[in-house]
């Protein structure tokens, strides 16, 4: 007769957390977490001496200090009497400016080239494909000095517009001046002005929030729900009866007439720029630097967004189009309802990472004198009170911040619009 | 019997197609002026064109080459054209294209050990940077091109030691001995694997080359100089400039970041929890801040972060930072390579018996780095373009070098014709890797299908 | 010397090197070549030519000191530097001395822990307009755009002169003064402000420089100077009396045309000193007796130095002014070598 037994219980050895694969992967992680806390003490504790020999022991209390310097682009109030943290927040929002214009416009011009480099048109295809394997093949930091150096060589000084015979004047009915210190187009004034949400109190991080242009937004808003309200009213009609009711007209006054009407309330006017005297006084003055960098850095990351689209498009099978044009949609339809929805669904995941690009690359602004946090937090500010390891640890957190805002935003997106495969 | 019948019984001859949609028209109705829309594009690029051109060929063309100084330029100018707009002055080039090209790198290193006078006419000037550049290609040639003869991969394994001497100079030893400890590692593994087993074996392979490159390799270099002395005379890094450097720069970040990047992947890709964090951390770090952040911790807080005393050149520093810059993007690259490989490659590896490094060595990564090519050669590109960010901390890149010779009272104003300069020497080099890239792609691609 | 780059990273990584404790004199002497932290290029006071020599009144005083310490002044290593990356530069001890139109200010001096061993150029900011914007004072620039190199003392003493004025303006900041050049010219900014001499060297450059004036306000004092590491006083001392003895030389009429002579000893007690025929104050420094003839020897006196780079026959054109020596009514004044 036999006996069942249990095997006997195995003894933990010491080899097994080298040799049992239940354990080894244990034993890797644990090697591999002390190593690391090494390498990290070992760094900090270099960092603290090396600090201590300086004299310089690490110390945020620089921040509060008075900045002394001015910065011409800011878009809020900012004077030299003001902290280095406060120059550190005018130099963030300066560098989401430049980033969010750069995205915008990269994305616009980078679908228009991309598809024309797809056209039917030899040579419209042709200049579109130097224009992409110009600005790829061409490292960014010259593109962003080059912009700059045809801005200030090509375009009129304010000296030129002055006199009898002036040899420049300004464009659209003397409403813009395009200079080599920047454009100046005409500001929104309010006359009837509703003043300002100051938010933050008197801390650095305060922010003049402007009532009016809020109460525009709201208005504006109201007006766009009236008109998703009306529209699925008629939805429902034509469910119903097979018949829509007319809608154009009730849309259109419901977009224009209140917006209209509060800018009358408001007392809504342009405020021209006018040359007084050594510059332009009056009007929203975009600096050259912002003009510089916002075209260098558009027009590079346009040619990646360009080869991008294309790639997309041409992913896209033939039978697509064909369907399309069994349908009997035209070309231009086909392109804007067929193909590029579905080319989307390729083209975003190396977007977001040319977003992320273009976002980092605005870090050269330095080059340009765009005074974006690169300049102030880690280019006066450093320079000036030499924390050079608080400083650049600050930038680099800023940096990562908005990095991975953008990506999650924009990976949150790009699972929206994803295939959802069964 | 009538013959008449209704059906044609013999061919009609072909006819030529209309002259208006063959040849030379029929191309241009076809593709330029087909419809109205693209008649107008048309016209509108050509018109595009002929404003660009206009600008630009006689700039290019009228224009000054033998000039010493910028004055002298204006001056030829006023004389010839009689204004000094729309020409431009290519003598700062004629006058610096060395110095473009290989920074303060003497084209004839002094007091060789080897006496042969001071190399002058013995050798073409620039040799060592020009030698480095020629093998570059030859060892980077059987990598990329899988048609040319296996041999020349010894080129390839030795080009990492030969470089650094052929530019740096000094013993030929010391690269000899830094070998010497990949040797070494190489055969303490082989040697120990069948004695005491896999884990002694690594550990030794890592170990004992550690020691040897801390304690012994300089001893031992230092001993065969004195006895058998080769040596270059040795270049300060800071000598280093101009394109060289971009190149140098792009190289070396790549060549070093690929193992790094490799490890980084497989760590990313690995199940273990905490390996994996660390460098999904790593790589999401360094590609969340700009490179010129990077660069500011090389030029002003590396040597912080080490030892008091410690202290090598910015050179160093900006090629250390810069390489773990590369890495990041190379491990993504990497990752990209992985994951477009069909799971039975894992499976079958599995199947086999094969342990973890043996299928990664063997079969996956075989496959996945050929998969990676292209996208290791873009990243290439893009390093190789960013290295131009290095002028912002002060090294004579071709830009920094550009506003160094502007600094000079010869050349205090010339713009354009540098900028002109450097951007075409970087296009070309750029756009034909681009190209390699592609054809790489398709031929990949027909691979793949 | 290192062996060997790799060699040299490899053990770097792997072992903390012990701490230098040996002074910056010794270091430079065992090293034979001295690393001097430059402009990346500044008309007249440093920039490479087409060999890749750096030439320039700045540099003059770093080949003095290799002169000095190592009898050679081609014994220079030079670092180009940025204005950002400059004192980075000298605390790490990449370069041993700055010598790169820094100003000598106070938070320099006691917080970045640096030591300036004293002057060898006296600046003040000053303004460039063109003449035909019809300013004579700096007061008058209500509303200006004006153009400054970052990084630098100017953009803070420009925000305080405005707001000592109570008047406005518009910064534009460039970060080479090529840029700034190029900006000015095209009329970006109305003014373009930096030191007197920066502005002298740059208008010197320009294709018509008589369009262009320099106001008369200087606004501030930029004392500029080079400079070492806080607490190597051996090594502080050796550059400041290098410096000292070129200032000397002037005052005492040593030129490198009379050097020879001089040095064979004269009836001036301290020219005697100073040559190291009489005394032994080469050995109070650490060096040998002839230091100070061969920092003469290396480009002239100051006086030389100053002529030859950015003197009034230079296109820089500067005129000594300040920097004439106290004899003749300017600041220079080098303490007795006694």
């Amino acid at each position: 007769m036999t006996t069942l037994t249990d095997p006997p219980k195995e003894s933990f050895r010491l080899s097994m957390l080298i040799y049992d694969t239940r354990y080894r992967s244990m034993t890797i992680q644990v090697v591999a977490m002390i190593g690391f806390m090494l390498l990290a003490a070992w760094l900090i504790n270099n960092t603290m001496t090396n600090l201590a020999t300086l004299g310089k022991p690490v110390n945020l209390g620089f921040l509060t200090d008075r900045a002394g310097y001015d910065i011409n682009q800011r878009l809020v109030d900012y004077s030299n009497n003001d902290s280095h943290l406060r120059a550190a927040f005018v130099g963030l929002l300066n560098t989401l400016l430049v980033a969010f214009l750069g995205c915008i416009t990269a994305t616009i011009i980078g679908v228009l080239v991309g598809v024309l480099r797809l056209s039917k048109n030899w040579l419209v295809a042709k200049i579109m494909t130097v224009y992409v394997e110009m600005f790829r093949n061409v490292p960014v930091l010259l593109w962003i000095v080059l912009a700059m150096a045809i801005l200030i060589e090509s375009l009129p000084a304010p000296r030129a517009f002055r006199g009898a015979e002036p040899e420049a004047t300004m464009k659209l009915f003397d409403t813009v001046a395009i200079t080599n210190r920047g454009v100046y187009v005409p500001e929104p004034l309010f006359s009837n002005s509703l003043g300002n949400i100051h938010l933050f109190g008197s801390s650095s991080l305060r922010f003049d929030l402007s009532v009016d242009l809020l109460v525009l937004a709201i208005v504006f808003g109201l007006s766009l729900f009236g008109i998703a309200k009306v529209n699925a009213r008629a939805h429902r009609i034509q469910d119903a009866t097979g018949d829509r009711p007319k809608t154009i007209w009730i849309n259109l006054g419901l977009f224009f007439v209140p917006s209209v009407i509060t800018l009358i309330a408001l007392g809504f006017h342009l405020g021209y720029p006018e040359l007084k005297g050594f510059n332009f006084t009056g009007g929203t003055h975009m600096r050259n630097s912002l003009i510089a960098l916002w075209l260098a850095l558009s027009l590079y990351t346009a040619a990646f967004i360009a080869e991008i689209v294309r790639g997309g498009i041409l992913a896209i099978s033939h039978g697509q189009t064909e369907a399309a044009s069994a349908l009997g949609l035209r070309p231009g339809k086909t392109m804007r309802l067929v193909i590029l929805p579905q080319a989307l669904r390729v083209i975003i995941p190396p977007l977001i990472s040319n977003y992320l690009n273009l976002t980092k690359n605005s870090s050269l602004a330095i080059a340009v004198g765009y005074m974006d946090i690169t300049g102030t937090l880690g280019g006066i500010t450093m320079n000036q009170t030499g924390r050079e390891l608080e400083s650049v640890l600050m930038l680099m957190g800023c940096y990562l911040l908005i990095s991975l805002s953008i990506s999650s935003v924009m990976n949150w997106y790009n699972n929206r619009v994803k295939l959802v495969e069964r | 019997m009538s013959n008449v019948s209704f059906v044609r019984t013999e061919m009609l001859p072909e006819q030529m197609p209309p002259g208006s949609s063959v040849g030379f028209i029929g191309w241009v109705r076809a593709n330029l002026f087909d419809g109205w829309l693209n008649s107008v594009l048309t016209v509108l690029s050509l018109a595009f064109i002929f404003y660009i051109l206009s600008g630009l060929l006689p700039w290019t063309f009228q224009s000054v080459w033998n000039a010493a100084s910028l004055n002298e330029c204006r001056d030829i100018m006023n004389e010839t054209w009689g204004s000094t707009h729309g020409h431009a002055c290519w003598g700062v080039i004629n006058d610096r294209w060395l110095q473009l090209l290989y920074g303060f790198y003497p084209p004839y290193p002094a007091t060789p050990t080897v006496n042969v006078g001071d190399g002058t006419g013995l050798l073409p000037a620039f040799f060592r940077p020009n030698l480095a550049f020629v093998l570059l290609i030859v060892a980077v040639a059987p990598v990329l091109f899988t048609s040319l003869p296996r041999p020349l991969l010894i080129v390839s394994a030795a080009y990492p030691f030969l470089m650094p001497w052929l530019l740096w100079g000094g013993s030929v030893w010391g690269p000899l001995m830094v070998a010497a400890g990949f040797a070494i590692g190489f055969f303490a593994y082989r040697i120990l694997h069948d004695i005491a087993g896999g884990l002694v074996a690594l550990i030794a392979a890592i170990v004992l080359p550690i020691i040897w490159w801390m304690f012994l390799a300089s001893v031992v270099a230092t001993g065969l100089e004195s006895i058998i002395s080769i040596s270059l005379p040795e270049v300060d890094s800071r000598k280093f400039g101009g394109f060289m450097l971009s190149i140098l720069i792009g190289v070396v970040a790549i060549g070093c970041s690929l193992p790094l990047g490799i490890l980084l992947a497989l760590g990313r890709q690995s199940d273990l929890l905490i390996v994996k964090s660390l460098c999904v951390g790593f790589i999401e770090f360094i590609r969340g801040v700009p490179l010129i952040t990077l660069l500011f911790v090389a030029s002003v807080l590396l040597n912080i972060f080490l030892p008091p005393g410690t202290e090598f050149d910015i050179i160093l520093r900006v090629l250390i930072m810069v390489t773990l810059f590369a890495a990041a993007y190379m491990a993504e690259v990497v990752r990209g390579g992985l994951a477009a490989l069909p799971k039975g490659q894992y499976e079958g590896a599995d199947s086999l018996g094969l342990n973890y490094w043996q299928a990664q060595r063997l079969i996956i990564m075989p496959q996945a780095l050929k998969i990676s090519i292209p996208g290791i050669v873009s990243t290439f590109i893009g390093v190789f373009k960013d290295t131009t960010l290095v002028s912002i901390i002060g090294l004579l890149d071709p830009l920094g070098l550009s506003n160094a010779i502007r600094a000079d009272a010869a050349w205090n104003g010339v713009y354009w014709e540098l900028f002109a300069f450097i951007a075409f020497l970087f296009f070309i080099f750029c756009f034909s890797m681009s190209r390699y890239s592609m054809y790489l792609e398709r031929k990949l691609h027909t691979g793949h299908k | 010397m290192k062996k060997s780059v790799i060699l040299g990273a490899l053990t770097v990584a792997g072992l903390a090197a012990g701490a230098a404790a040996a002074g910056t004199l010794d270091d430079v002497k065992a090293r034979g070549k001295l690393n001097c932290g430059v402009t990346t290029g500044l008309v007249g006071f440093a920039a490479p030519d087409a060999n890749g020599n750096w030439d320039g009144f700045d540099v003059g005083v770093c080949r003095a000191v290799a002169a000095a310490v190592l009898g050679d002044p081609a014994a220079v290593e030079f670092v180009p530097t940025t204005g950002k990356t400059r004192f980075t530069a000298l605390a790490s001890g990449e370069v041993d001395v700055l010598a790169r139109n820094t100003t000598w200010t106070f938070s320099r001096d006691v917080d970045l822990k640096f030591e300036f061993v004293g002057v060898n150029y006296y600046d003040g900011q000053g303004f460039m307009i063109p003449k035909d914007l019809g300013v004579s004072s700096a007061k008058e620039l209500d509303g200006a755009t004006v153009c400054i190199q970052t990084g630098t003392t100017t953009e803070l003493n420009l925000a305080d002169f405005f707001r000592a004025n109570n008047i406005s303006y518009e910064p534009v900041p460039i970060e080479t003064n090529a840029e700034a050049q190029q900006q000015f010219l095209a009329g970006a900014c109305d003014v373009y402000t930096t030191d007197a001499s920066g502005l002298a060297a740059t208008r010197a450059t320009f294709e018509n420089p008589g369009d262009f004036a320099v106001l008369p306000e200087i606004i501030s004092k930029e004392p500029l100077g080079p400079l070492v590491r806080h607490g190597d006083n051996e090594w502080g001392d050796v550059v400041r009396w290098t410096l000292n003895a070129l200032i000397s030389a002037e005052e005492l009429g040593i030129t490198s045309a009379n050097l020879e002579e001089m040095a064979k000893g004269t009836n001036n007690p301290e020219i005697n000193r100073m040559m190291g025929t009489e005394g032994s104050l080469g050995e109070m420094l650490g060096l040998d007796a002839e230091w100070a003839k061969r920092a003469i020897a290396a480009g002239g006196n100051y006086g030389e130095l100053f002529a030859k780079n950015i003197g009034e026959e230079t296109p820089v054109g500067l005129a000594r002014g300040l920097n004439a020596q106290w004899t003749n009514g300017g600041l220079l004044y080098s303490p007795p070598f006694r």
